[in-house]
């Protein structure tokens, strides 16, 4: 019953996906691995590691998701302009201007 | 001598003396944070628009926040000032495991967070969604999942938003306010506090909280820093301060036998650690308030760089969790007006003890004002759902965008008084049993709002069932833990697996077995070819931006229109 839905982006290729699937588990995963960061040393200016570990994590979390933000959007603004350039595609002629091109 | 029995006398019986320019600060700044309010109904909209008559400007404020404005919107929503009470709180009364599980909580939920809400934030733009229950309404055509997602969702807030008030109360306490002796004297600053937060929600709508925000996180960055900065060189340095903490915590508690606590978590509760952990970031960004500031922002990556720099404030949040340690070594002793210690006062009570009198009133001020910002934006959202999936979806189908902004305004009233009665009438340890289940329950939606994101596959009425299942048992084991000193039920949500002696979050358990019935129930619907029903949503929606076309879409004929 439903209409053909108007593609707003082109196929996607599975490389920054992947790598950015990686990054992100990963930051999921180390910081809950507590056996390997329940411990005193070593310290870091009198804090025992494990609360200078986890804090440490915020900042390397932010960096995996700005690799990931800049791998994701660059991917994300091909798959777009592959589907305007595509000049038989219905949402070619809707786009005035858009933010991704540049 | 009789000098210095008179003034141990007074400091007995009045533990909270009122400290006059403190309190003139945080005033000043809470009646500066008012005003505001109300005039953010005139900010970032056209002259039309004025008066706020629909759900997209009243409820998610245009839907057109950019990055800077979601980062303080969100950081306030997200970091609330019960936050910013109990976990330093909790690392005071007994360590690291039922406070500092929020700094890896409030990490491995960004990630989670990227992942996520790119995808929900294009399908809600495409289709004008509002509540997370639009979205699975339209995605499973089931108005029985969508009220069961709408109904958790109200559930679940509404003691979150009694929370914010038990946050602006120990403000007040350390401050030596509110300690008359008829209830309405007590309670007469909160109330005041409360009219004034629901009167500018119900005038400016999500545009009150986003202007707060900005002040509110300046206020607690720069109060947060100093005391950083400041407070360990007057207590001899970290290493003095931890070693105060496992003194404090080796110790035997005589009620339990046990040790009071740990600073560093024995091998027996790890798993207990990483699934509150987890459990707490999943259920994060199901519960209405923050779906609310997603939806209310202008593009599809716009949450997605907020996921980058959101973090800063989980920084912010480990080292105030710290400073519960730092109280420990300073002595500081958080005695209520009743005379009776009470932990949610530690910090407050050290900014009191240890700056001087105004810039106490300065960090004071932020923490009250950080309680109106997500108070709001949870009045909002829990509005929201009402008003789109219970006014709207069961009652009044072809209500319009100027009814359902009416209805949501007064609805936002009616929720933000209940948790005032909630906090005024009943005990105040209610509010934080119901807020543990709250947890509990709405991470219960997270196969029908996750799964759907990314596929139809389950069927409506299996995550139906699977949804009740995970309540049931979510309930149920909460109940079963008993707190081994007062031995009142709902004592934590720390509970075994079943059939085994491993604790870990109740949550997480209940969530398992949630998604496990929702499978197998579905695979059992399948194979007797149950019908489903139709979804209103196309896989482009998923990846739909800014500028694509919106789905023009009445209740009766979503799929009918020209996309």
């Amino acid at each position: 019953m439903s209409i053909p839905a108007v593609p707003t982006r082109g196929a996607a290729r599975p490389a920054p996906y992947i790598v950015s699937g990686i990054l992100i588990v990963t930051g999921i995963v180390l910081p809950l691995l507590i056996p390997i960061y329940a411990r005193l040393a070593p310290t870091l200016f009198g804090m025992p590691f494990f609360y200078w570990y986890q804090m440490l994590w915020v900042l390397i979390d932010s960096v995996l998701l700005w690799i990931c933000y800049i791998l994701v959007t660059r991917e994300d603004r091909r798959r777009r302009d592959s589907t305007r350039s595509d000049p038989a595609s219905p949402a070619h002629a809707r786009f005035g201007k858009t933010e991704g091109d540049a | 001598m009789s000098a210095a029995s008179v003034t141990l006398v007074a400091a007995a019986t009045a533990p909270h003396p009122v400290n006059g320019i403190a309190l003139t600060v945080v005033i000043v700044i809470f009646v500066a944070v008012a005003i505001l309010g109300f005039v953010a109904a005139r900010w970032r909209i056209t002259p039309e628009e004025r008066g706020l008559k629909s759900l997209d400007q009243w409820g998610l404020g245009g839907r057109g926040f950019g990055s800077w404005i979601t980062w303080f919107l969100l950081g306030g929503d997200l970091y609330t000032a019960y936050t910013f009470i109990a976990v330093p709180a909790a690392m005071w009364s007994t360590g690291a495991l039922s406070g500092f599980f929020a700094v890896p909580y409030t990490v491995v939920l960004y990630p989670i967070v990227f992942l996520l809400m790119g995808r929900l934030w294009s399908v809600s733009h495409r289709h004008g969604y509002v509540t997370p229950a639009d979205f699975v309404g339209g995605r499973y055509g089931s108005k029985a999942l969508s009220t069961a997602i709408a109904v958790t969702g109200i559930v679940a807030t509404m003691p979150y938003i009694a929370l914010q008030l038990v946050g602006i109360k120990s403000v007040l306490t350390v401050l030596g306010v509110g300690g008359g002796t008829n209830a309405l004297t007590q309670d007469l600053p909160l109330i005041i506090a409360f009219v004034v937060l629901a009167a500018y929600t119900y005038t400016a709508g999500l545009r009150a909280p986003a202007v707060i925000a900005v002040v509110k996180d300046l206020l607690i960055y720069i109060a947060i820093i100093v005391a950083i900065i400041w407070l360990p060189a007057q207590f001899g340095g970290w290493g003095q301060i931890f070693d105060a903490a496992s003194a404090k915590m080796a110790a035997t508690n005589p009620a339990t036998g046990k040790p009071v606590g740990s600073v560093i978590p024995d091998a027996g509760s790890f798993n207990a650690y990483w699934t509150l952990a987890l459990g707490s970031a999943m259920a994060l960004f199901m519960y209405p308030h923050s779906i609310t500031g997603v939806l209310a922002t202008k593009s599809r990556n716009t949450i997605r760089r907020n996921a980058v720099v959101l973090p800063i404030y989980s920084l912010m949040l480990g080292f105030l969790a710290l400073l519960g340690y730092v109280a420990i070594k300073a002595g500081t002793k958080p005695i209520g007006l009743d005379g009776k210690i009470n932990p949610q006062l530690v910090v407050p009570q050290l900014f009191l003890d240890n700056f001087p009198s105004w810039f106490a009133g300065v960090a004071l001020a932020a923490i009250a004002v950080g309680a109106l910002v997500p108070a709001a934006i949870m009045s909002i959202a829990a509005s929201n759902l009402f008003t789109r999936n219970i006014y709207r979806d069961l009652f009044r189908p072809n209500a319009t965008p100027t009814q359902e902004a009416k209805v949501s305004k007064l609805v936002s009233l009616v929720v933000k008084l209940g948790a005032l009665l909630f906090v005024i009438v009943m005990d105040q340890s209610a509010a934080i049993n119901m807020q543990l289940l709250g947890g509990v329950w709405i991470l219960q939606t997270f196969p029908a709002i996750v799964a759907g994101l990314y596929t139809r596959w389950f069927h409506r009425w299996a995550l139906l069932i699977g949804w009740a299942t995970g309540i049931v048992y979510g309930t149920a084991a909460a109940y079963g833990v008993v707190n081994p000193v007062t031995h009142a039920h709902f004592g934590g949500s720390i509970a075994p697996i079943p059939f085994t002696n491993i604790p870990i979050y109740i949550a997480i358990t209940a969530f398992v077995i949630n998604a496990l019935v929702s499978v197998v129930f579905t695979l059992i619907f399948r194979a007797l070819n149950v019908p489903d029903r139709r979804d209103s949503t196309t896989p482009s929606d998923y990846g739909a931006d800014e500028h694509d076309p919106k789905v023009v879409a009445t209740s009766e004929t979503v799929n009918e229109l020209p996309v």
